[in-house]
């Protein structure tokens, strides 16, 4: 994507060199080949260092609550965009604050994917059309980038930036055929042992780091309730029990705020599902409330908000 | 061997369900004896994390009573506390807890008679269940 790559450095430089924004959310190259690492740009000459790939994985949403009174340009895809919405939404940032530099959807590829069918080191990785040239020590491989897109972006139903101030490259159509859901339904249908089983599994692969919560911008607390020492909601250690409420609350932290952009998921030394759980808490909101996460920045959040004829069939209101 | 009898948790809200349980007593209708009740002021007192923390230290069942809806006495409470158990209830249910662990009702103050009835169906459904295995925490608080 040279295209895309050059336009984010010509708008960055834009942008800082007629002191319209304080500094430039983006990416540079990583350390390591398959990875980017965001990167804060002050000055207009260092934006030759910013990049843009099918690497380019991480939600950079997640720095806006703490950029203070600065002005801040970002660089955002279709589900970052939306972050920044319920981060308007919620008050942890201002519109006028940020710039948003939108690139439409463009798919980003699972690298751990790719990690795991070469056998030997990855020296260079090369990005040409839809495929990725890897090549190593002793291999060259050429993977086609479509077999080997993050599931969240397969399933992805918002690709265009919800808002942006600067849109580079088209905007394309959106997917209305894709079964978003289909992963959760089919979980659904097993028996509520193997479900547990599954998700038991899936938890106690847990190491605790919280990258998850890192990653993530709509975990913003200043204090999360899994590092409260009084009360103690829950135990600090390994304990599967303590694993489990961990993930479910976590989850459950996200209802009407998540916007599926898959960064827990990403960031997770473990590998573990952590959408199968979010997504369901996805589905429910869009079941009960009929809401979606960051379309607009004037309906408030589902949990903020109510309706009378809210569905309570699952309560016993003695009729 | 006598069965075990099950623990049940219950959240009443102070204005009408904690008073529904008043008024079953003063009426002296009887019900199972397994509730034990932690009287809260509104049923969107209820952190979902509560509920969490009662099954994790073997408590068999949660029942989270108030006011039925347009009742509340903070006008909007239980409408708010609705949003959240819909989305807690069906959560759970979907990683695997048995639906009946958790369960929640409208009770007013005038309902001590149904207060009776539903602290025994929330009990037979419970019992059904058998003892919480899920989520228990073994070691340590």
């Amino acid at each position: 994507m040279p295209e895309v790559e050059r336009k984010i450095r010509e708008e960055a430089k834009n942008l800082l060199v007629n002191k319209k924004v304080d500094f430039v959310i983006g990416f540079e190259e990583g350390t390591l080949p398959l990875r980017v690492s965001p990167v804060f740009i002050y000055k207009g000459d260092d934006t030759e260092k910013l990049i843009w790939n099918s690497f380019c994985e991480n939600n950079l949403a997640v720095y806006l609550p703490e950029i203070g009174d600065k002005k801040v340009a970002v660089v955002a895809k279709g589900c970052d965009t939306r972050s920044i919405v319920a981060l308007i939404v919620e008050g942890q940032i201002k519109r006028e604050q940020i710039v948003v530099i939108g690139i439409p959807y463009q798919g980003m590829i699972d690298r751990r994917r790719i990690e795991k069918e070469v056998e030997g080191e990855i020296l260079e990785v090369k990005e040409k059309n839809d495929e990725i040239l890897i090549k190593g020590d002793v291999f060259e491989k050429v993977f086609k980038k479509e077999d080997y897109l993050y599931s969240s972006c397969k399933t992805c139903k918002h690709r265009n930036p919800v808002i942006s101030d600067i849109l580079i490259g088209e905007e394309i159509e959106e997917r209305t055929q894709v079964d978003e859901y289909a992963e959760v339904n089919e979980y659904e249908k097993k028996s509520v042992d193997e479900r547990w089983d599954y998700f038991n599994k899936e938890v106690n692969k847990c190491i605790r780091c919280y990258a998850c919560r890192q990653a993530c911008p709509m975990c913003y607390c200043e204090e999360c309730f899994v590092d409260n020492s009084y009360p103690r909601w829950i135990g600090k250690g390994l304990d599967s029990s303590d694993l489990a409420v961990w993930h479910i609350i976590r989850a459950y932290h996200q209802a009407g705020r998540c916007v599926d952009c898959g960064s827990c998921e990403r960031a997770c030394p473990m590998e573990i599902n952590l959408r199968f759980l979010t997504k369901k808490i996805n589905k429910e909101v869009k079941n009960y409330f009929n809401f979606e996460t960051g379309l607009d920045s004037a309906t408030s959040p589902p949990l903020a908000t109510f309706n009378v004829e809210d569905r309570q069939d699952f309560i016993d209101s003695g009729e | 061997m006598r069965e075990r009898e099950p623990k049940i948790l219950a959240f009443l809200c102070n204005w009408c369900s904690y008073a529904g349980a008043d008024l079953a007593g003063v009426s002296r209708i009887q019900y199972p004896p397994n509730v034990r009740v932690i009287r809260v002021p509104c049923s969107s007192r209820v952190n979902p994390l509560f509920i969490l923390k009662a099954l994790q230290q073997g408590i068999d069942g949660v029942l989270v009573a108030g006011c039925h809806p347009g009742d509340c006495h903070y006008i909007s409470g239980n409408y708010i506390a609705r949003r959240k158990f819909a989305i807690i209830k069906n959560f759970l249910e979907y990683i695997g807890i048995e639906e009946d662990r958790v369960q929640f009702a409208w009770v007013s103050a005038a309902e001590g008679a149904r207060f009776a009835q539903v602290i025994k169906e929330v009990t037979e459904k419970v019992k059904r269940l058998g003892p919480i295995k899920k989520l228990v925490k073994t070691r340590g608080i």
